[in-house]
């Protein structure tokens, strides 16, 4: 019987002849906390007495959740961090650097690696074919002393696509369709893999926005096949050598195969509180919107940023609608600057904020009051997520994000633009 | 055998309902930081927990982030273990190695307040409050060693090396 990715990656890495619901060690090529997980990381490799890093190139400290700092018990959480990174030599990504998934993307990830990281939405490297997942604390700070951790090898869903998106649709609307389908522990324990003759339709910024959203539908993993998008993506990043050939064999076992294709799809939106409270952006056109937010390692790439220029060029904001921009790292911003993109949303009404998760985790930079609805491009609408448990969080695409930002309700961007 | 009460809860308690973003000031200020466990689910949960009591919750229990202060309040607070129809990946594995039990079983037979003794060595729950025995899976066994051992930490210092 042939391999699912998940399986060639475990079993390559593991050196066994791994099968789905094999329990395997494995070694890790990248380890990383972020700063709302670092500290209790740090404190748990301290309680374990390890004395150092295993590999401390491949150990990355990122300030990126609350950066810059909005409080004391955040700064001192930084220091922490700083002296932690100094002390072991593991590579630090400062403030303002970006968003751990996003830096990862551009400079770490490779397809057949195994990444774990303190941080949910860790998935995102599978866009790469990496068996990327997160861990919390005790895990991580484990897989940091010994190099290794312990994995189950998941079952997998194949996910296969057809066809090509309609102008306005694209990888988000996908995704939330396909969470929708699912539902939000649908795919618990499982690796979603993402297969057939239209993945070339997805350049690596759709499929960062869809390994990242794996978690919401429960999954461990949201992997790709490397293909001539991967080379060409490693390739640009000066990473050629990272690319590795790695597809599933053609008789691997699937616990379930969902078949879609991508050109039935329409603009979607995520209801209040989960993720899996999907509708057609059409249904829910005319609700008002306080804040429209741009950012955060699901849309936040510049991928995004040239798609609500040219969109909102000429335009304004409503009037009664804030508009936030986040870029997910310093280079989406540089280029972003570079191509004109935030010279056009700032002279639409945008906020620009730092490279970082700002308003996605309601530590800063964008909470909500209450009552208020807000239209965001991330990947999580939990009651109390963006800092205010009396406020309600709908998820979209860019394009459905930037249209709802003009009409100042919720519009379907097929109409509106 | 132990004994406490049910504290029941619904369907998809997220860890933002556990501990909100907006207090992650505080997560290296652990005392002060679970005073606010589930406190958006359940106003005034921290306070009303009595040592030994059990989370009773419906599925999908601790979805979202990866962030093991969600288990670790819930274990500061005095609660010995939870019970959900199902548990969210990362928060399972979590809870695991900070030696805090998950035990999934039918909890729709657990209403608010029961009186429940846990058996672990026979891997069953029984509500005193309505004579019904639950009866939940084992863990998967490198799961189960560091839950006996108390913990990824302790499992680690014990053995040097992952033993499988």
């Amino acid at each position: 019987m042939g391999k699912t990715l998940a399986e060639k990656i475990l079993s390559t890495k593991s050196g066994t002849d791994a099968k789905a619901g094999d329990i395997v060690v494995c070694g890790v090529d990248l380890v990383f906390v972020q700063d709302t997980t670092g500290p209790l990381t740090v404190r748990q490799f301290q309680e374990g007495h390890f004395p150092r890093l295993a590999r401390p190139e491949n150990t990355v400290v990122f300030l990126d959740h609350a950066s810059p700092s909005p409080s004391s018990g955040f700064a001192n959480d930084h220091l922490l961090l700083r002296q932690f990174s100094r002390a072991q030599g593991a590579v630090l990504s400062e403030v303002g650097d970006g968003i751990s998934h996003q830096i990862i993307a551009e400079r770490f990830a490779g397809p057949g690696d195994v990444i774990v990281g303190a941080d949910s939405h860790t998935v995102t490297a599978g866009a790469l074919g990496a068996f990327a997942t997160g861990m919390g604390s005790s895990d991580i700070a484990v897989a940091m002393a010994l190099g290794k951790t312990w994995l189950r090898v998941p079952e997998t869903f194949k996910v296969s696509v057809s066809e090509s998106f309609a102008p306005l649709v694209g990888a988000k609307d996908f995704i939330l369709n396909l969470i929708g389908t699912l539902g939000a522990d649908g795919a618990t324990y499982k690796s979603l893999e993402f297969s057939g003759e239209a993945l070339f339709n997805f350049n690596i910024s759709d499929r960062l926005t869809i390994s990242s959203m794996a978690v919401e539908a429960g999954a461990k993993v949201g992997i790709f096949p490397s293909d001539v998008v991967t080379m060409a993506f490693l390739d640009w990043r000066g990473r050629g050598k990272d690319y590795k050939a790695l597809q599933a064999d053609s008789d691997a076992e699937y616990e379930r195969v969902l078949n879609i294709d991508l050109s039935q799809l329409e603009p979607m939106v995520a209801k209040p509180h989960t993720v899996d409270n999907v509708s057609p952006a059409g249904d829910v056109k005319g609700v008002k919107i306080n804040q429209v937010f741009i950012g955060t390692c699901t849309n936040g790439r510049l991928t995004d940023l040239e798609l609500a220029a040219k969109l909102i060029k000429g335009k304004k904001r409503h009037s009664d609608t804030r508009l936030i921009v986040a870029p997910a790292s310093r280079d989406v911003y540089l280029s972003a600057l570079k191509e004109g993109y935030i010279q056009t949303l700032v002279e639409a009404g945008a906020t620009v904020t730092p490279p970082g998760c700002a308003a996605c985790l309601g530590v800063h930079q964008g909470v909500l009051a209450d009552g208020e609805n807000c239209l965001s491009t991330a990947n999580r609408n939990f009651q109390g997520r963006m800092g205010n448990p009396k406020s309600f969080i709908y998820l979209a695409s860019t394009a459905t994000a930037i249209a709802t930002a003009i009409a100042g309700e919720i519009v379907d961007p097929r109409e509106a633009i | 055998m132990t004994k406490g009460r049910a504290l029941k809860f619904g369907d998809s308690i997220s860890t933002d309902h556990i501990i909100p973003g907006r207090f992650a000031h505080l997560r290296s200020n652990l005392p002060e930081l679970a005073k606010h466990t589930l406190e958006d689910a359940r106003p005034g949960f921290a306070s009303q927990v009595n040592p030994g009591d059990f989370i009773v919750a419906g599925t999908n229990f601790g979805l979202g982030s990866s962030r093991e202060h969600a288990p670790l309040v819930i274990k500061m607070c005095g609660i010995q273990a939870v019970l959900a129809k199902s548990v969210a990946r990362i928060f399972f594995r979590n809870a695991i190695n900070l030696g805090l039990p998950i035990l999934i079983c039918d909890t729709d037979k657990i209403n608010d307040g029961d009186e429940l003794i846990l058996d672990l060595a026979s891997s069953s729950v029984k509500n005193k409050a309505n004579g019904v025995t639950l009866t939940f899976g084992k863990l998967p066994g490198v799961m189960l060693k560091i839950l006996e051992e108390g913990g990824l930490l302790n499992y680690i210092k014990n053995h040097g090396d992952f033993e499988l």
